[in-house]
């Protein structure tokens, strides 16, 4: 497995004596995209700060594409594109003009062809004579991404990419990152939105207090402990469970007219034909069947909790 | 490109970025100093110089000159590179500056490089108002211009951590009206301070500023109240004291990084 940023031990306490990490060590595959996943205030921004120099670490070293962020911080920081969560921009500005800022600043030379094919990329070619300042939240949003890419990072850092981000930008946004990955970019986004992480990662960190809980890849972490459960509504209330229904261990809810059945999914036989064909044999009838599948999100809210201490 | 040694185009992205900055406040940047030049000539040339027609064997008018454009090269240096590090603190676009491949010298080259030029053109802008009004002659010209631009970078030095330090656009005006005014006032800048009784002429010699106007002076008629050697070895003394605070700065992230 190759690595393109190595984290090992880092730690960081802040002035005040909050312990915001607390000794994470993570590795990031090349070309992938990684979710990194936790509540507010889990350490989320604190981390991807210290990966692209914007907060100085109390402990640990991290390697990116095999340079050490502090010794030889150009080559590290140059690979790097970072979409900071909040929505900081210049007012006066034209859109055009921060954008070939960025690239320069990073000691790219202009590439007026380049800076178009971004802008329109984001559906901001329309505006780019236009000052920051006249352009919604959206708008400003698609701005800084397109100034993160202005010099053709490996490596983009989305901080919070979508919150309260519109629709159609969020649908934009992820055809962007996938589309980035087509091209080899490696893509680390931290959400608190499960499905966001579910839908867009292919590997999820889930961080809680300062700490890497686990690492997994998303596919992996939902076979593990994903698991589905039927709900059979039934036209009659039942009083009790048959006995004849014993094999299935269902949960009678609802002042009996609801048969809850959890399974898992991803098992050779899940029982629902036969669960089915005896409901039929015992006379049962029902009016609806509902499955749902659980979530990054009952996942995580488990995760959380079994971890805080009693 | 090869960012390994330095950072070039970095630095003159920021460069022209300040640069843009002023240009979009062209006409007010320039009216501003014609006008208070031209005030300043109204007040002390007229009403005061028509009873102190000359110092030290030169032409009241004239002897001011080299003073007024210290007292806008001064303020000039200061606002301008203060705000324009405080500005991407206050909107938090300071991000894009501290994650990019620059080193702390380059980031400081572009903002104080921009800030000097354009204090630099303000002065001069000055140098020609004044000239509407009266007969400057400048004995040492290159020697003029080399000391204005090395004062410029001193104090745009200064006005860099003021910059970093200041929490408040408030605090940014802090420095220049209660400390750097006051002394440039009582610092010669319109007279010679060999006109003060003792010991305020001596309690003078305490005040840095008598030095750096003083040796600009020199460079346009040639006498100061000052050796001209003094005058140079005070403002590199202050020029390196901005550079070693920016250097701590940078070194410790102060209000720079957490």
């Amino acid at each position: 497995m190759q690595s393109i940023i190595s984290i090992k031990g880092i730690e960081k306490t802040y002035a005040g004596g909050f312990r915001a990490l607390k000794g994470v060590d993570l590795d990031i595959r090349r070309g992938e995209i990684f979710a990194l996943l936790g509540p507010n205030g889990a350490g989320k921004t604190t981390l991807i700060s210290i990966i692209c120099g914007l907060v100085n670490a109390t402990a640990g070293s991290i390697s990116v594409d095999g340079h050490d962020i502090v010794r030889n911080y150009r080559q590290a920081r140059a690979t790097i594109g970072l979409v900071p969560q909040e929505l900081h921009t210049d007012a006066f500005e034209r859109v055009r003009d921060t954008v070939a800022f960025s690239r320069g600043l990073f000691g790219h030379a202009p590439d007026a062809a380049l800076v178009e094919r971004i802008l329109r990329d984001l559906t901001l070619w329309d505006k780019r004579d236009a000052q920051i300042k006249e352009l919604s939240g959206g708008m400003k949003r698609r701005v800084m991404i397109a100034k993160a890419l202005a010099h053709e990072p490996r490596i983009l850092f989305l901080d919070e990419p979508t919150a309260g981000v519109d629709v159609e930008l969020r649908r934009d946004m992820w055809g962007l990152v996938r589309a980035l990955r087509d091209t080899g970019v490696t893509i680390i986004l931290t959400t608190h939105y499960i499905e966001e992480a579910e839908e867009m990662a292919d590997r999820v960190g889930v961080i809680n207090n300062g700490e890497l809980v686990l690492v997994e890849d998303t596919s992996a972490l939902m076979k593990k402990l994903g698991t589905k459960e039927l709900t059979v509504l039934l036209a009659e209330p039942l009083a009790a469970l048959p006995p004849e229904l014993a094999d299935w261990r269902l949960e009678l809810n609802a002042d009996g007219r609801e048969l809850r059945y959890v399974f898992d999914r991803h098992a050779d036989r899940t029982g629902i034909p036969s669960l089915l064909a005896r409901l039929r044999d015992l006379g049962i009838a029902f009016t609806d069947l509902n499955t749902r599948q659980s979530s990054l999100e009952d996942i995580f809210v488990s995760l959380v909790s079994d971890r805080r201490p009693a | 490109m090869n960012i390994q040694r330095i950072n070039a185009r970095g630095i003159w992205s920021i460069y022209r970025f300040e640069m843009h900055r002023f240009k979009r406040t062209l006409w007010t940047g320039l009216a501003v100093p014609v006008i208070t030049t031209s005030l300043y000539f109204v007040v002390f040339g007229t009403a005061i110089g028509s009873r102190m027609t000359e110092i030290n064997g030169i032409d009241y008018g004239s002897f001011i000159v080299p003073g007024l454009m210290m007292l806008s090269l001064f303020n000039e240096s200061i606002f301008n590179a203060s705000f324009g590090i405080h500005m991407p603190r206050f909107t938090g676009t300071i991000y894009e500056l501290l994650s990019a491949p620059l080193s702390a010298f380059e980031t400081v080259l572009g903002f104080v490089g921009a800030a000097a030029t354009k204090a630099t053109i303000v002065a001069l802008v000055i140098l020609l108002t004044a000239n509407l009004f009266v007969d400057v002659r400048v004995e040492h010209p290159f020697l003029m211009f080399a000391y204005l631009v090395l004062v410029a970078v001193t104090f745009c030095l200064f006005g860099f951590i003021i910059g970093i330090w200041a929490k408040g656009f408030e605090q940014l005006q802090i420095i220049p009206l209660l400390i750097v005014t006051p002394l440039t006032f009582l610092g010669g800048a319109f007279y010679s301070i060999d006109m003060l009784p003792e010991p305020w002429r001596t309690i003078t010699l305490f005040n840095p500023v008598v030095y750096l106007i003083n040796g600009f002076r020199w460079t346009f008629f040639g006498t100061a109240d000052v050796a001209v050697g003094i005058s140079l070895a005070a403002t590199a003394a202050f020029l390196l004291a901005c550079l070693v605070a920016i250097w701590w700065i940078f070194r410790t992230g102060y209000r720079l990084k957490a």
